[in-house]
C-alpha cells in the first residue's frame, strides 16, 4: 500500500529542491548585476507575464519556465531585499515556484485515489508551509519541504487516533460493536478476524448476524464461527437486524461475554430506505462503539460513502480491508479527514490473523522516507 | 446515476461556450481542465484522461468546424467522439451456446453479477445455468443459490467440496442441457499467485468462451493493475462494471478496459437480479454530457412492452396515437412503466431529465408519484368494462360506487380522470404533427429539463421558451 503514492511524493520534493536551487544561482547572479550597475535597480521592466496558473497536465514547465519564475520572485521581493536575504545565506521559496509542483502533487495525490477535495487541503497545507518561508542555503530544501508533507498529510491521518483495545477494557461489559459499509467490502470478515484479535488478548466475543438480508450472510458467518470456536446468534432471514443484535447481548449478559461484534447488512449510500433502517439500528441498539467498514481500493467515491454512513450512524473509526491488494491508500487518507474518526485497522489477507493495527505515524513516514 | 456529477459540470464548462462565435485556445484550455477534473474525479486512469484531454485539444484546436456548426456544437462533438473512442464499444455476446467465467477482487460483486446475467439470458430465451466454484468464503454456496433462484435459473454447486477445479468439471456435466454456462469463481486478489494459479486451473477446466472481469464502479486507481494481473493469468473479454447505483462513477472500469484491450459488457444497478444493462457506449457518453440516455430507455421500454404483452393478449400501442385512448390504454401504459423499473431510474434515462432537473425535485416525489400510480391501478380494477372504454360516462354517482369499491376516496379517482383527460389531450396534439414538429418538441422540453442548471439538451444553443 502507498508504494506509488510514495515514489510521486520522493519526486516532488526533489522536484521542489531543484527549482529553488536554480532560483538561488539566478538570484546571485542578479545581485551581481545590481551591484555593477545601481540604475538598474529602480527600472527593473515588469515583465511577470506568462507562466505558471495553467494547472493542466502536461507537467508544463517542469523546468523551462524556472528561470522566468525566478526573475518574477525578484521582482516582487525587490533586489534590495533579496540581496539582503542573499547576504544572511538565505532563499526563499515562492508561491509562483511552487505552484507547477503543487499540480504534479495533485495528480500524484488524485493517481493515489486520495479524493479531489481532500487533496486540495493537503496542497493548501503544504503550500501554507512552505511559501515565503526562508532557509538556510545550502542546507536541503528537500527536508524542509518533506516537513511540510509530514505535517499536511499526518494532520489529515491522524485523526482521533484512539487505543481500540484499551477502549474497550475501560468500558462496562458487554461492549457493543457494530460494523456498518457498502456490500461486498468485507465486513463479515473484519468481524471475524477482531474476533480472532480480542480473543487473543483475552477479550471473550460473540457474533451477531444482523445481516438478515443477504442470502448466504447466516451460513458464512456461522462457518466463521465454527472455525474460531465461537457463538454466533443469529435468527431468519429477513427477520428484524435490532433484535439479533438485542439477542446477542442478552447472551452476553448471562454469559460474560465481554464484546458483542454485531454485523449488518451491506447497503448502499444512495438507499434511502435502507440507510433509514440502519439509523433505526443505531438508535434501537444505541452501541459502545460504529465501526465503518470499506475497502483500500476505493476511489475517489469512499469520501461519500464514509460521509453518508457517518451522517446515517456515526462511527467512532473505521477499518479498510483489502489492503493486500496493491491498493495505492488514498482511501485512507480521504476517510479519515471527511470523517475526522481514525481508520484503526487494515484488513490484509484471507486468514483470520490478517489484520493489522494502523500507526498514521508509520504510515506517513514510510511514505516520506525514500 | 452514471457519471452524472461529471455531467453538471461538464455543461456548466460547455455552457459557457454558449453564444460565442469562435472559440479561443484559452476556451478550449479551459473545457479541457474541466474535463480532467471530472474524469479524475470519477477515478478514470491519469494516464488515460491525459491521452484523452490532449486529443481533444489538438483536434479543437486544429480541426475545422464544418459551416453552420456553432463552436459550442463543434466543441461537444469532438469531445463526444473522444469520449466515445476511450470507452469503446460494447462487448459482444452473442445469443449462443457458451460458457462465461467471472473472475474479480472479493466482494466486487461476481455472484450477483453471475445471477443477473443468467437472468438476461434467460430473457433473451436462452437456458443458462450458474455453476458456483468458491469454495473459499463461507457462504457462498448458500448466497449463489438464493440468487439463482431469484433469477429462476440452473444452478450447480456442491458446498461439501474443497476442489473448485473438481466443481467446475462435475458443474459443466451437470449442466449440459443449458445453452449458457457462468461460472462463478471465488474472489481473488490479481497478486496472489496461488489464488491466480487456482482461476488458471479453473480455466483450463471449464475453457470458457469469454472471460469477464467484474469491477466494483467504486473502485479507484488500482483497477489498471488488478485488470493487468487477471489479462496475464486468464486474458479477459470484457468487464462488467458493479454497484453503479451508487454515487461512484466507474472510472476505473475504463482503465480495467484499456488495459486489457478489452469492453464493458453489463452494468449492475441493483440489488435485484433484473438490475443489469448491457453497457451502450453512444448511451453511457449522452448521460453522461447530461443528453439522457434514450437507447438504454427504449431498450427497457421494449423489454416491459414484451413482458405486458405476454401477459395479457394483443395490445397495440399504435391504436392510441389512432385516436381512441382509453383508460384500458392508460393502465398497459403505467404497467409497462411499472415493468421498467423504479420511476427514478427510468427517469434519469430521459433527455433532460437525468442530472439537473433530478436534483431539483424533492426527495419524495418519485415515491409521491409512484403511489399515485398504485392508486390509480387499484382504481381501475373496480371500474366496469365501460368505463374503462369510456371513462366520460363516470359521474358523480359512479365515483362514488368506485371508491366504495376501491377503498380509495374520490378525490383520486377524480384525479385519475383529469390525468387521462390530460394525456388523451396531449396524445391528440401529437397526432397533428408532422416529424418537425416533433423535433421541436423535444427540443423544447430537453431545455426545459436542462433549466437554470444548464441546459445541455438545446443543442443548437438558446431558443425555446423555458431554457437559457
Amino acid at each position: 500500500m502507498f508504494d506509488g503514492l510514495k515514489d510521486k511524493l520522493g519526486s516532488f520534493t526533489s522536484d521542489v529542491e531543484e527549482d529553488v536551487d536554480d532560483e538561488a544561482q539566478e538570484a546571485a547572479e542578479a545581485e551581481a548585476e545590481t551591484e555593477s550597475d545601481d540604475a538598474a535597480v529602480e527600472s527593473e521592466p515588469e515583465e511577470s507575464a506568462a507562466s505558471t496558473d495553467d494547472a493542466d497536465l502536461d507537467g508544463a514547465g517542469d523546468s523551462p519556465d524556472a528561470a522566468d519564475e525566478a526573475d518574477d520572485a525578484d521582482d516582487d521581493r525587490g533586489l534590495t531585499e533579496k540581496a539582503k536575504i542573499l547576504a544572511s545565506g538565505k532563499s526563499i521559496i515562492d508561491e509562483e515556484d511552487l505552484q507547477d509542483h503543487l499540480d504534479d502533487l495533485e495528480l500524484a495525490l488524485l493517481s493515489s485515489d486520495v479524493e479531489m477535495g481532500v487533496a486540495g487541503e493537503i496542497l493548501s497545507g503544504v503550500e501554507e508551509n512552505l511559501v515565503g518561508e526562508t532557509r538556510r542555503r545550502l542546507s536541503s530544501t528537500g527536508n524542509l519541504v518533506r516537513d511540510a508533507l509530514r505535517e499536511s498529510l499526518y494532520d489529515v491521518i491522524s485523526v482521533g487516533q484512539f487505543d481500540f483495545e484499551q477502549r474497550i477494557r475501560a468500558a462496562d461489559k458487554p461492549v457493543v460493536i457494530i460494523f456498518t459499509g457498502v456490500n461486498g467490502v468485507g465486513k463479515t470478515t473484519t468481524i471475524a478476524k477482531l474476533s480472532e484479535r480480542l480473543e487473543e488478548q483475552g477479550l471473550s466475543t460473540v457474533l451477531a448476524n444482523g445481516d438478515t438480508y443477504r442470502a448466504g450472510a447466516n451460513e458464512q458467518l456461522q462457518k466463521h464461527a465454527d472455525n474460531l470456536g465461537q457463538t454466533l446468534i443469529s435468527h431468519e432471514q429477513g427477520s428484524d437486524p435490532a433484535a439479533v443484535v438485542y439477542d446477542a447481548v442478552e447472551y452476553a449478559d448471562a454469559n460474560d461475554t465481554d464484546v458483542v461484534l454485531g454485523d449488518t447488512a451491506g447497503r448502499l449510500h444512495t438507499s434511502d430506505d435502507l440507510m433509514a433502517q440502519l439509523e433505526k439500528i443505531d438508535r434501537v441498539i444505541d452501541p459502545d462503539m460504529t465501526i465503518f467498514v470499506d475497502e483500500a481500493v476505493a476511489g475517489q467515491d469512499a469520501v461519500n460513502r464514509a460521509r453518508e454512513f457517518d451522517e446515517a450512524a456515526e462511527i467512532d473509526g473505521a477499518v479498510l480491508t483489502k489492503a493486500d491488494a496493491d491498493p495505492q491508500g488514498g482511501a485512507a487518507i480521504s476517510i479519515a479527514h471527511v470523517t475526522g474518526k481514525p481508520i484503526l485497522f487494515l484488513g490484509t489477507g484471507q486468514g483470520y490473523d490478517d489484520l493489522e493495527r494502523f500507526d498514521p505515524e508509520e504510515v506517513v513516514d514510510r511514505l516520506l522516507d525514500a | 446515476m452514471v457519471l452524472d456529477d461529471l455531467g453538471s459540470s461538464l455543461r456548466g464548462t460547455l455552457d459557457d461556450l454558449r453564444g460565442k462565435s469562435r472559440i479561443s485556445e484559452e476556451d478550449i484550455e479551459d473545457i479541457v481542465k474541466e474535463i480532467q477534473r471530472s474524469l479524475l474525479q470519477a477515478d478514470v486512469d491519469v494516464g488515460l484522461v491525459q491521452d484523452l484531454s490532449d486529443g481533444i485539444k489538438s483536434r479543437a484546436l486544429d480541426e475545422e468546424p464544418p459551416a453552420g456548426t456553432t463552436p459550442r456544437d463543434w466543441v461537444l462533438r469532438i469531445v463526444y467522439e473522444e469520449l466515445v473512442d476511450l470507452v469503446g464499444e460494447s462487448t459482444e455476446i452473442p445469443l449462443e451456446n457458451q460458457t462465461i467465467m467471472l473472475a474479480g477482487l472479493y466482494g466486487s460483486g461476481k455472484t450477483t453479477t453471475a445471477a443477473k446475467m443468467a437472468w438476461w439470458f434467460s430473457k433473451k430465451g436462452l437456458r443458462p445455468a450458474i455453476i458456483q466454484t468458491d469454495t473459499d468464503r463461507p457462504g457462498a454456496y448458500d448466497q449463489s443459490k438464493q440468487m439463482a433462484d431469484n433469477a429462476e435459473v440452473e444452478f450447480y454447486g456442491d458446498p461439501d467440496s474443497n476442489d473448485p477445479v473438481e466443481i467446475a468439471r462435475e458443474g459443466l456435466a451437470a449442466t449440459e442441457d443449458a445453452d449458457v454456462r457462468i461460472v462463478d469463481t471465488a474472489g481473488r486478489d490479481g497478486l496472489n499467485e496461488e489464488l491466480i494459479d487456482q482461476i488458471e486451473r479453473i480455466g483450463a477446466e471449464v475453457q470458457p468462451d469469454r472471460n469477464l472481469l467484474v469491477i466494483d464502479a467504486a473502485m479507484g486507481q488500482s483497477a489498471k493493475d488488478q485488470a493487468q494481473e487477471f489479462e496475464d493469468a486468464i486474458g479477459i473479454d470484457g468487464v462488467a462494471i458493479t454497484k453503479l447505483d451508487g454515487t461512484a462513477k466507474g472510472g476505473g472500469a475504463l482503465a480495467a478496459v484499456d488495459q486489457t484491450d478489452s469492453t464493458i459488457a453489463f452494468l449492475g444497478t441493483g440489488e435485484t437480479v433484473k438490475d443489469i444493462e448491457r453497457f451502450e457506449p453512444s448511451g453511457f457518453i449522452s448521460r453522461l454530457l447530461g443528453m439522457g440516455d434514450l437507447k438504454q430507455l427504449t431498450e427497457r421500454v421494449e423489454r416491459a412492452m414484451e413482458e405486458t404483452g405476454e401477459e395479457e393478449g394483443d395490445w397495440e400501442p399504435e391504436d392510441m396515437m389512432e385516436g381512441s385512448f382509453t383508460l384500458k390504454d392508460m393502465r398497459k401504459q403505467m404497467e409497462a412503466m411499472n415493468n421498467m423499473g423504479p420511476l427514478d431510474q427510468v427517469m434519469d434515462m430521459i433527455p433532460g431529465l437525468g442530472g439537473g432537473l433530478m436534483d431539483q425535485l424533492p426527495d419524495d416525489a418519485m415515491d409521491v408519484t409512484q403511489e399515485r400510480m398504485r392508486d390509480f391501478e387499484v382504481i381501475m380494477d373496480s371500474m366496469t368494462e365501460a368505463e374503462l372504454e369510456n371513462p366520460r360516462v363516470v359521474g358523480q354517482s359512479r365515483t362514488e360506487r368506485i371508491a366504495r369499491g376501491s377503498g380509495k376516496p374520490e378525490e383520486r379517482i377524480r384525479e385519475l380522470l383529469q390525468q387521462h383527460k390530460q394525456m388523451d389531450q396531449m396524445l391528440n396534439q401529437f397526432q397533428g404533427m408532422g416529424e418537425g414538429d416533433m423535433e421541436r418538441m423535444m427540443q423544447q422540453m430537453q431545455q426545459q429539463g436542462g433549466g437554470p442548471g444548464g441546459g445541455m439538451g438545446g443543442m443548437g444553443g438558446g431558443g425555446g421558451p423555458f431554457g437559457d
